[in-house]
């Protein structure tokens, strides 16, 4: 990390060479020190060993949270994910037109998605009556209940963080600092509050998606 | 056919003397809420439904479930639902251990679907032993829990005339004290998790049943199924999925339920679209009544004619038959008839209910012809 100055940020940037080796460069940050602009493009690996981009240390919690959002599954399965709690297939759902278990929802996510689009009329997020437990939860609640709070939870963060990141890159850019300082800001703050509170994560890692 | 107990293949040991007696003695005494033909706009709307799909957490679907996990779903629910209550007292039959005449019966008081009545579950594998139930409320029938249908539990509550909000704040009590026994499968993002992702969210269908000859008469009833579609709104018959509308009944529901709140919905369907389609209907029939009165008048009278004299009638000519006469009564071109003794006419010509009036088991020509007795003994003390 450069020493003194102000970083406003890591973004994604096309086809430009790693700094220290003539890979493809995946991670760029840009310091802004005493009105001076300093970039700073590395690969991956690279920016692991400079401690710009710290690998995952543990990546377990990660993986967990894939295979609960069937993505793990999804990914070596592509043709019909089956769901780890019933074994439905997303086959056997287009066939019967009815899912297996309540846990078949996160299992076949990905396939789900443009049903429930079509069916809904392209809403995806539930309004409307919670079940008073809910409201009131108090840890007892089983663990699909437990577990879909925090993916949901993380979700929404996640994509918070990806817009923020995007914008990022887009002032920076377009060389507009200052509000890449603010934006720079607001994704520190919601990182801190991700690292102390819940479900910290599951946003993607830049470079590495 | 969309009448729901016209007895073929499967359904011919319909027969009122096979029951062991289970259904309750009331169940033949009282009319259900839904004939009670009272309520606001009540001459277009005959009643008002809000349904809710639950499921348990942690336990398989309906469809894919064992026996034995139903079983225990089936103890889970139980007492919770006996307790709920469902009306001043509540009734539990297992219908996995019910005659089909019972569930027949069951059916045409809309207490259950059809399938549920007939114990398929869309082409699955399930059979008539697949352990499920029904707990409704009595004396009026108007609240009804289908336990292990395409979901654990649905929930209804039916109201007299246009009353969904009202049909709804009942649903919502009943399902609280469910949900205080009971957990539910529920995502914070996907809401209520339902075995059909077309239910998943808040698991609500709200429908009205809609009489409009008026529409139909004028030619115009498909610019409304059109308009409804456009809506996002279902359009079904007498009998709900799968059933054909005949005497101008039409049930009209939302079909989406996620994204949606269910007073968003009810927003939507109670208090903008359906005073909407209420007005059309009542003006094509003031213009029915001023442009062509003596035809309809001539139509109404040609109908009860019919049916005072009848010697053979099929369920599909009575329906449409009493459509017309109910048409007359709103429209005060025929006197001494009310709609809720039309309505319990309704009831009673279903194939089930008329032999449990009749009390034995009648062939399809029999029926005809004790159908028409029944209906001219009861035009006679009309």
């Amino acid at each position: 990390m450069p020493v003194g100055g102000t970083s406003v940020g890591s973004y994604t940037l096309h086809s430009v060479n790693c700094d220290r080796c003539d890979n493809e460069a995946t991670v760029h940050e840009v310091t802004i020190s005493d009105g001076q602009v300093l970039e700073i493009h590395l690969c991956e690996v690279c920016a692991q060993e400079t401690g710009i981009v710290s690998s995952s240390p543990a990546p377990v919690e990660e993986i967990l949270k894939k295979i609960a959002a069937g993505k793990v599954a999804a990914e070596t399965a592509p043709a019909s994910p089956a769901c780890r709690a019933c074994g439905t297939t997303f086959a056997q759902f287009k066939q019967s037109g009815r899912l297996g278990c309540p846990e078949c929802y996160i299992a076949m996510e990905q396939q789900l998605g443009p049903i429930l689009d079509r069916a809904h009329q392209g809403a995806v997020h539930h309004v409307g009556k919670v079940p008073k437990r809910m409201m009131a939860q108090g840890g007892d609640a089983p663990g699909l209940v437990d577990r879909e709070i925090a993916l949901a939870a993380a979700e929404a963060r996640a994509e918070q963080i990806r817009r923020l990141r995007a914008d990022l890159a887009s002032a920076v850019h377009a060389e507009q600092y200052e509000q890449a300082a603010q934006i720079r800001d607001r994704l520190q703050l919601l990182q801190r509050g991700g690292a102390t509170g819940q479900a910290s994560g599951v946003e993607p890692t830049e470079g590495s998606s | 056919m969309s009448a729901p107990g016209e007895p073929n293949g499967a359904d011919d040991d319909t027969t009122p003397n096979g029951h062991d007696g289970a259904l309750p003695e009331e169940l033949f005494a009282k009319g259900t809420e839904w004939l009670r033909g009272s309520g606001d706009s009540a001459d277009v709307v005959l009643s008002s439904r809000a349904r809710i799909a639950r499921n348990l957490a942690g336990q398989l679907f309906v469809h894919r479930a064992a026996p034995t996990d139903l079983r225990l779903v089936l103890e889970a629910c139980r007492d919770v639902l006996t307790s709920a209550n469902l009306g001043t007292q509540s009734t539990w039959l297992n219908l996995h251990e019910s005659p089909a005449f019972e569930r027949s019966l069951l059916l045409e008081r809309h207490l259950v679907s059809a399938h549920f009545a007939k114990g398929k579950l869309g082409s699955e594998r399930k059979s008539n032993d697949w352990p499920r139930a029904v707990a409704f409320g009595l004396p009026d029938e108007r609240c009804a829990v289908m336990v292990n249908e395409e979901d654990h539990l649905r929930l209804q509550v039916i109201r007299s005339g246009l009353a969904l909000r009202e049909a709804w704040a009942e649903a919502d009590a009943i399902d609280d004290r469910i949900e205080s026994g009971l957990d539910y499968a529920f995502s914070p993002r996907l809401g209520y998790l339902t075995a059909c992702p077309t239910n998943v969210g808040t698991g609500v269908r709200f429908s009205v049943m809609l009489h409009l000859p008026g529409l139909r008469m004028a030619g115009e009833i498909d610019k409304v199924k059109h308009a409804a579609a456009d809506m996002s709104l279902a359009v079904r018959g007498f009998y709900g999925e799968g059933s054909e509308a005949f005497g101008d009944f039409y049930q009209l529901s939302n079909q989406t339920t996620l994204g949606k709140s269910e007073e968003q919905l009810l927003g939507e369907l109670n208090d903008k679209i359906l005073p909407e389609v209420i007005e059309y209907e009542r003006q094509s029939r003031q213009r029915l009544l001023s442009k062509r009165r003596w035809q309809l008048e001539d139509t109404v009278h040609r109908a009860i004619g019919v049916l005072r004299h009848a010697r053979l009638l099929g369920v599909e000519e009575t329906m449409k038959l009493i459509s017309v006469v109910r048409l007359g009564v709103c429209l005060d071109i025929c006197s001494g008839l009310d709609t809720p003794s039309l309505h319990r006419l309704m009831l009673l010509v279903q194939p089930t209910h008329l032999q449990q009036a009749v009390g034995k088991s009648l062939g399809q020509d029999e029926r005809k012809r004790e159908r028409a007795r029944v209906v001219r003994e009861r035009f006679a003390a009309m």
